[in-house]
């Protein structure tokens, strides 16, 4: 198969294989079944965000409001759990939170489909309400004990071992939670004409229109099935994690976006990739958990990040103008 | 004549004031082709956008084939087998060919999963229906414009189409493509399809039409059989006079040299370019796509850095490759491209005309004089009779005709002493071509130099002094225009 340089997936697998071999060379202890298992750990929720914002992106928006409604939906669903419905399975506790996390995101949906307020206006607004309202209106105080149900799903997990050295190793079963949602939204997009529509109208919203596809709706399913998706992580944060902090979360929306774009979604919508975005999600998720391995002080994550960001989405733009002038 | 298909009955719409229709009525029978023209703001979209559903009318009565319809929507409207083909194709560039083709049949036939195998055989069978073949899964985005058309057409047939409206479906074709596609025309016709052209460039698709109707300032001003109409007739009809071509005014023999330039070279793009320019004189340069003109239009203005040469204003010489130094020396260009080169889009009509003023008004405090800045754009716009309703509106919302003329006003208002028109009419109706024309005959009247670099042989031959012809990227003949007519033009551009 012939490798295309000018795709954002084939740059971010390089800069992948390049960090880990030189991670590697660092420290030979790199190449381990631990290190792997906390790579995966690191992707679960930002992978279940990244999706998210992905479908976002195709349909020509922008959505920077689901880490608070993550957190809200942690909040809240770990409260009202433990206070009316300790009974909850960890599987109802789930679809709890993407209950709650639905009404959140249909609320940026009126906005944005109902009302066609521009869309980065729109979640820039609820972002700041949401948190703003759990904290002013429901509370501040971690939520150390959680109910039975998140209990009983952060104690899930798929493989549990012991390393050479006598270290535990182990993956969490949410990782399966985060390859499902990967699956179901590969469906919606590929196989589903709501997803032919998304993409459409993420290419264009007037031609869209013009053929009779309800773009209202279509923009509704999507900031909907986003604030779905980030209930869904919210809850599985808060059981890996074991607290329900309020302040967790909020502040990740850019880094997950990068991610995103850093995989090849474009933010003029349309374009994007779940390859892409798995690897932008992991490449950022190396960055954060192993820098360290390579003698880099983790104060320079960010400065990193953002230079992958740069190269990352520079290099292929850069490459296709180039393309583009010869061609013309 | 056999029953019609679609009838319009008194059509009427008003945008904030506007009326771009009033009170239109037609018939378009099955297997007939319509052809209705008119100028920019004639009411052409509007009545376009009616029959696709995307805007209801205010007054007035669609039937299709002899049912009365309601509030129309886009999908009523497809699903009547109404079909329009937007002049920007209104395709997914994102999406592949098979895709877009395959798209409003999926919908229409209400699937909610994809049928993969369903849509490339739609594509493949539509694009068989008109002979064509371009590969399904190609991105849209990478087609050329003849083709984005073509896939636009197959799409209005992969559903029972019963109406095919063409939105301007000739501007951006060659003469061959045009070719192609009135013969996809013969072909729909024979199938008993009818095809509604919505055109400013008319004779093209005359030779195809049964009916021609004309629209001017939102009424129907003429209806008749296509053979009653000429190119002239439909003219006089869409402008309501006569635009008859004169050749300039002959330029005093006393007329001072204004600009010089000499041995202009840019590799690969045009060599050894001499001429001079006359105060009051138009000069045209003429050649074919690919010739150097655009790069040595852009060179004088120093958008492009020649690699050798001089230019001389007034005897003084400027900088080559220096937009800026150009501008100052009193340069001024627009561009062929005014959308994507000339223009602010989304800023006012004022603030446009304006920008090139901003040091003007600047006091010595650097404090802007906001009132005269306006003041002299307003003033400009009367001089120039741009037709617009509110100078503080966006300049998208104007017709190609008056963006041309706010750019040209933006470069008056600095009062430049050669002007570069790079294409000044392209994309522009009939009427305010001639407007445009007398524009420059004016500019030039009062003093100023005029290049116009144009391929439009007609429009070089009635605005120009004298005629460059440019073939790659040399200058090869100097003609004055009055010995010289269209064909022999013609023929020196292409051999």
């Amino acid at each position: 198969m012939k490798i295309d340089w000018t795709r954002n997936e084939t740059l971010v697998a390089l800069v992948i294989a390049a960090f880990c071999l030189a991670a590697a060379i660092a420290d030979p202890g790199f190449l381990s079944i631990a290190t792997l298992t906390d790579l995966l750990r690191g992707g679960i929720v930002l992978g279940i965000f990244a999706v998210a914002a992905l479908i976002v992106l195709i349909s020509g928006g922008i959505d920077v409001s689901f880490t608070a409604i993550a957190a809200f939906t942690m909040y809240v669903t770990a409260m009202v759990l433990n206070a009316a419905l300790p009974w909850l399975p960890w599987w109802a506790a789930l679809g709890f939170g993407m209950a709650i996390g639905a009404c959140l995101g249909a609320i940026n949906g009126v906005l944005i489909a109902g009302f066609g307020l521009p869309t980065l206006i729109v979640t820039l607004g609820t972002l700041s309400i949401f948190r703003g309202f759990m904290l002013t209106f429901i509370g501040q105080k971690q939520i150390t004990t959680l109910p039975p149900g998140m209990r009983e799903f952060g104690r899930m997990m798929l493989v549990r071992g012991e390393n050479a050295d006598g270290s535990f190793y182990s993956l969490h079963g949410a990782f399966a939670v985060t390859v499902l949602v990967i699956i179901l939204t590969w469906a919606i997009l590929h196989r589903t004409m709501l997803g032919r529509q998304i993409f459409a109208i993420g290419g264009s919203v007037e031609s869209a229109r013009r053929i009779g596809i309800k773009v209202r709706g279509v923009q509704f399913f999507v900031y909907v099935y986003v604030g779905i998706l980030a209930g869904l992580a919210g809850v599985i944060h808060a059981s890996m994690a074991r607290v329900a902090n309020p302040f967790d979360l909020v502040g990740l929306e850019l880094s997950v976006i990068a991610a995103v774009v850093l995989g090849g979604a474009r933010l003029a919508g349309g374009h994007g990739t779940l390859t892409g975005t798995v690897l932008g999600v992991a490449l950022i998720v190396l960055v954060r958990n192993s820098l360290i391995v390579l003698g880099i002080p983790s104060t320079w994550q960010s400065v990193a990040i953002g230079i992958l960001i740069l190269i990352g989405t520079g290099l292929p733009a850069w490459q296709a103008k180039r393309a583009a002038a010869r061609s013309a | 004549m056999a029953d019609a298909l679609v009838t319009l009955d008194g059509v009427t719409k008003t945008y904030s004031g506007i009326t771009a229709l009033d009170s239109v009525g037609f018939t378009i029978a099955a297997g007939e082709a319509v052809c209705l023209a008119g100028e920019n703001g004639s009411g052409k979209s509007t009545l376009i956008k009616i029959l696709a559903g995307v805007e209801q009318p205010d007054r007035g009565r669609i039937t299709f084939g002899g049912t009365q319809q309601g509030a129309l929507n886009p999908r009523l409207s497809a699903e009547a087998g109404i079909k329009v083909i937007f002049q920007d194709f209104s395709l997914f560039p994102n999406l592949t060919v098979a895709e877009n083709i395959a798209f409003s049949a999926e919908i229409g036939a209400g699937a909610r999963l994809v049928h993969k195998a369903r849509v490339q055989d739609t594509a493949r069978r539509t694009l068989a229906r008109i002979g064509v073949d371009i590969p399904l899964g190609a991105a849209v985005e990478t087609l050329s414009v003849a083709h984005k058309q073509l896939v636009a057409i197959c799409r209005a047939l992969a559903t029972e189409a019963r109406l095919i409206i063409m939105d301007e479906p000739t501007t951006a074709l060659t003469e061959r493509e045009v070719r192609v596609l009135l013969d996809i025309i013969r072909r729909l016709k024979a199938d008993g399809v009818a095809v509604l052209f919505v055109s400013h460039k008319l004779a093209e698709v005359l030779e195809v039409c049964e009916k021609v109707v004309v629209l001017r300032n939102g009424q129907k001003v003429a209806e008749g059989p296509a053979h009653d109409f000429d190119a002239a007739s439909l003219t006089r009809h869409m402008t309501g006079r006569d635009v008859a071509a004169t050749p300039p005014t002959p330029l005093p023999a006393s007329a001072p040299e204004l600009m010089r330039v000499q041995g202009l070279h840019k590799d690969g793009a045009f060599a050894d370019v001499s001429f001079t320019l006359r105060a009051g004189e138009v000069l045209g340069v003429s050649g074919l796509l690919g010739s150097g003109r655009t790069a040595l239009a852009k060179a004088l203005f120093g958008l492009v850095a020649p690699e050798r040469g001089t230019i001389t204003l007034d005897g003084k010489s400027i900088a080559l490759g220096n937009p800026l130094a150009a501008a100052e020396a009193g340069i001024g260009y627009v561009p062929e491209d005014r959308l994507t080169e000339g223009l602010f889009l989304t800023q006012s009509i004022l603030q446009n005309i304006s920008i090139g003023r901003l040091g003007a008004h600047a006091g010595a405090s650097g404090v802007l004089n906001l009132a005269g800045l306006i003041d002299e754009a307003r003033d400009w716009l009367k001089r120039l009779s741009v037709k617009a309703p509110d100078p503080d509106a966006p300049v998208r919302s104007l017709s190609g005709g008056n963006q041309q003329r706010v750019v040209l006003a933006r470069w008056m208002a600095r009062s430049p002493r050669v002007l570069v028109l790079n294409g000044p009419s392209v994309g522009v109706d009939v009427g305010s071509k001639s407007e445009i024309h007398g524009i420059i005959a004016q500019l030039a009247a009062q003093g100023l130099g005029v290049i116009v670099i144009s391929d439009d042989l007609p429009e070089v031959l009635a605005t120009c002094h004298r005629i460059l012809v440019m073939k790659a990227g040399k200058l090869v003949d100097d003609l004055p225009t009055g010995q010289v007519s269209e064909t022999d033009l013609a023929h020196r551009l292409a051999s």
